[in-house]
């Protein structure tokens, strides 16, 4: 643990706060806060919301963010009813997650204009975009309100109710010119634009970045993302709550973090129709998670060094050797070794392998291997003098820079921001065990990547602790899935948002329930997809390939990131 | 031992690389071959037979990551599955250098334009293998408004390996059948139904051609789906 003593630092900052009591946020102090702002009020599970007019919208939330230290905007969701549009802003603090707020702005059907939310969070650009794109609600003064997840072409807005999925589009194919061309004036210092994807082997699949170069420094950089937007949330809305859903998240981030995915949705989902999970279930999910984790960082070290100094022959192989380990490790539990869909709403879907004690021989043997394995990697990745060069202090992101990008995972962490769902947001059985938050204060690439391989070392301490668990439970008390009814049907109108610390950071559900048996809304907040945002922080001003190890210390899943 | 002998011994011992190198040329460059086709140093066979046994034998691969298949298919080209053991091992970042462009993921409107300028710049002969239940119908999200419904519909396929996704085995099994064409010089019968790149001006007018013409120019290439008639 890096900081110093967060703790006291948390306690010097709450005197002042509105809203903080002990038992959690006092949410009538926040009404009086925002005084005549407040139009309504909601209550979603997780947290109250209040209703407020499309015009205040940055009064609201300048309110929440200075005087009672909402300083996490976690997710936009944007949806459509029958007779008015909605925008919520789920808030957060960075301190205590379980503080939160929801913010809902509803504008009219005629006119769905609303006030961005970009001069306070801003993460809220490209959440706000993608509000635009899918439902079509237009924010006024944001700063580049255009379509980020469908082509700039597309007719109509998909999420919206009277979408109509057969018109044909027309989907352009063009290079594209200098955006910094214009301001050049000087002939000696003109700039070169250059594509960076969407099929390049730095960019981690099909992410296209329009590069603008002085020489040899980054001018300008812009992701262009959605050349994988396969419509996760259209797929989630179209199937039955109890089953037709887990699979889907699997194929968010496919980086084997399958089981992370899958507990963010079994999480709200729980939540929302308040759903009991067997403690025995609790402690194999958790066991399944954290082998989850552990193959997500290992790919992401092991294309990260390839990424930095084409390390193909040795670390890609060292991680794809150990992955292969975990994934047979996740086969045997699971049946798969990528897309597991094995977590059940109430608990997971089967117990353990037969024979359970030959099951844990080879997880205990895997994980006595591990120490030698992360020494290698340090040997061979962290402590090289190349990739030092090309990693220590480049790429630096500052942690109020990444809170107001909404950063959050081993991102935020390598940051210096001390953040992690598991122990702030306690879920699973992770509050009973004796594990490390990890954080660097080095801001770099290099401390992304120290973070994840230590963080490495502690899920292997996480499922250490499950193992003995679990070969030590009574074998009448292993239920693993509690009592679920066929069918299930939350109650009408109920809203929950809710997140796991997925393999990259916080992943959030937004569930709505319109009393029948699939979801009325359902909105992935994608770690990813906030982490990518600061990329430009990171990389503008710096050389080319340093913008490359940025890329790779994000550990985007273009997956996650286009949804 | 006379000391003639041991002055012999000396000067094998201190030969030269070079003269190393002219000693047993032969055996060093041909022996495998030679051994195979007995006393005759000819194979008589014909060109196009040769060049297929060829390009059958020594794939590139195009470096082409799109989903989840993606992930699966660098397992493959990894230590334990190892593609390289079949000749089929060399990932290629650039379409100009590779034979065969494995597409290992659910295709979107946005990136199909993409794939097929990608598909384009390969030199032929070139082969695809689609990888995965995406390539093949649109998969799991074959309903998504925004979802190519398969790889064919943009570019042609010669194998198609089934599964979401497919384990390595399977790929490498793909990659096997694709060589084992190739080498005997079959080709995959190819039904497409083209989303082809075209000129904008050259697209059929109608309502949504109109309403574009303000904002696309003629010139410019563009990709028209037409999603009603779609599987």
């Amino acid at each position: 643990m890096s900081l110093e003593d967060p703790q006291d630092q948390r306690g010097a900052q709450e005197g002042e706060l509105v809203g903080v009591t002990d038992e959690g946020v006092d949410y009538d102090a926040l009404e009086a806060l925002l005084g005549d702002h407040v139009i309504g009020r909601e209550s979603h599970v997780n947290a109250e919301a209040f209703v407020i007019r499309p015009d205040e919208v940055q009064d609201v939330l300048f309110a929440l963010r200075d005087e009672a230290g909402f300083d996490h905007c976690s997710a936009v969701t944007a949806q459509e009813y029958e007779d008015r549009y909605e925008s919520i802003y789920h808030l957060k603090k960075y301190d205590d997650p379980t503080q939160e707020v929801g913010v809902v702005v509803p504008t009219s059907k005629r006119a769905p204009r609303s006030q961005s939310a970009e001069p306070v969070y801003r993460t809220a650009d490209w959440h706000e975009r993608e509000a635009y794109d899918l439902i079509g609600i237009d924010y006024d003064e944001h700063p580049d309100l255009r379509r980020i997840l469908l082509p700039e072409t597309w007719q109509g807005h998909p999420m919206g109710l009277d979408y109509n999925q057969d018109q044909p589009q027309v989907v352009t194919f063009e290079s594209h010119t200098n955006p910094l061309a214009e301001d050049q004036e000087d002939d000696e210092s003109d700039t070169m634009f250059i594509n960076i994807g969407p099929h390049h082997p730095a960019t981690h699949g099909v992410l296209h970045l329009k590069t603008v170069l002085d020489g040899e420094q980054v001018a300008d950089v812009k992701p262009d993302i959605g050349y994988l937007h396969r419509c996760e949330e259209q797929m989630a809305q179209s199937g039955k709550y109890r089953k037709e859903i887990m699979p889907y998240p699997d194929r968010w981030d496919y980086s084997s973090a399958g089981i992370l995915n899958e507990w963010s949705y079994a999480r709200a989902a729980e939540d929302l129709a308040d759903l009991e999970v067997p403690e025995y279930a609790q402690v194999i999910r958790t066991m399944a998670a954290e082998l989850s984790r552990m193959a997500g960082h290992m790919l992401a070290v092991g294309t990260f060094a390839l990424d930095v100094y084409g390390d193909f022959t040795a670390i890609f192989q060292y991680a794809f050797r150990d992955r292969e380990k975990i994934l047979n490790l996740l086969e045997d539990l699971t049946g798969q070794r990528l897309m597991f869909n094995y977590l059940r709403l109430g608990g997971v879907a089967w117990d353990l392998p037969e024979p359970r004690e030959e099951y844990f021989d080879k997880i205990r043997d895997f994980l006595d291997e591990l120490p030698a394995t992360v020494e290698e990697y340090h040997n061979l990745l962290s402590s090289n003098e190349i990739f030092q060069i090309r990693c220590v202090d480049t790429g630096v992101l500052e942690p109020d820079v990444a809170k107001s990008h909404g950063a959050t995972g081993p991102v935020a962490r390598g940051s210096g921001i001390d953040y992690d769902l598991r122990r702030d947001d306690p879920y699973g059985y992770y509050p009973e065990l004796d594990w490390n938050v990890i954080t660097e204060d080095g801001c770099d690439n290099y401390a992304r990547v120290l973070c994840r391989l230590q963080e490495v070392e502690q899920s292997a301490r996480i499922i250490e602790q499950c193992v003995d668990l679990l070969a030590e439970w009574p074998e009448e008390d292993r239920e693993i899935q509690s009592n679920v009814p066929r069918t299930l049907r939350p109650d009408e109108d109920a809203e929950i948002y809710r997140a796991v610390e997925a393999a990259k950071g916080e992943l959030g559900i937004y569930i709505r329930s319109d009393g029948t048996d699939k979801p009325a809304r359902f909105k992935i907040r994608s770690p990813c997809f906030s982490n990518l945002q600061t990329l430009p922080e990171m990389a503008e001003g710096e050389y080319v390939p340093d913008m490359v190890a940025s890329l790779g210390s994000l550990d985007i899943i273009l997956g996650e990131v286009d949804r | 031992m006379s000391s003639q002998d041991q002055q012999i011994d000396t000067e094998t011992a201190v030969q030269s690389t070079q003269e190393d190198r002219m000693e047993g040329a032969d055996d060093r460059f041909n022996s495998k071959l030679r051994e195979a086709f007995g006393s005759s140093p000819f194979i008589l066979t014909k060109f196009d037979q040769f060049m297929n046994w060829v390009r059958g034998s020594s794939m590139f691969m195009l470096q082409f990551g799109i989903a989840c298949c993606s992930i699966e298919m660098m397992a493959t080209y990894a230590i334990k599955h190892d593609l390289d053991r079949f000749g089929a091992g060399i990932p290629r970042a650039s379409p100009r250098q590779a034979d065969v462009i494995i597409v290992p993921g659910t295709i979107v409107s946005k990136f199909a334009p993409r794939m097929k300028r990608v598909y384009d710049q390969m030199p032929e002969p070139k082969f695809v293998v689609s990888m995965g239940s995406c390539t093949i119908s649109g998969g799991p999200f074959q309903q998504g408004y925004n979802v190519v419904k398969g790889a064919e519909e943009v570019i042609p396929c010669d194998i198609h390996v089934p599964g979401c996704p497919p384990r390595p085995e399977a790929l490498i099994y793909g990659v096997a059948k694709l060589q084992e064409r190739t080498a005997n010089g079959e080709s995959s019968p190819v039904t497409v139904k083209p989303y082809e790149l075209e000129q904008f001006g050259d697209l059929e007018q109608d309502e949504l051609v109109d309403h574009l013409a303000q904002d696309i120019d003629e010139e410019t290439l563009v990709m028209r789906y037409n999603w009603a008639d779609s599987p």
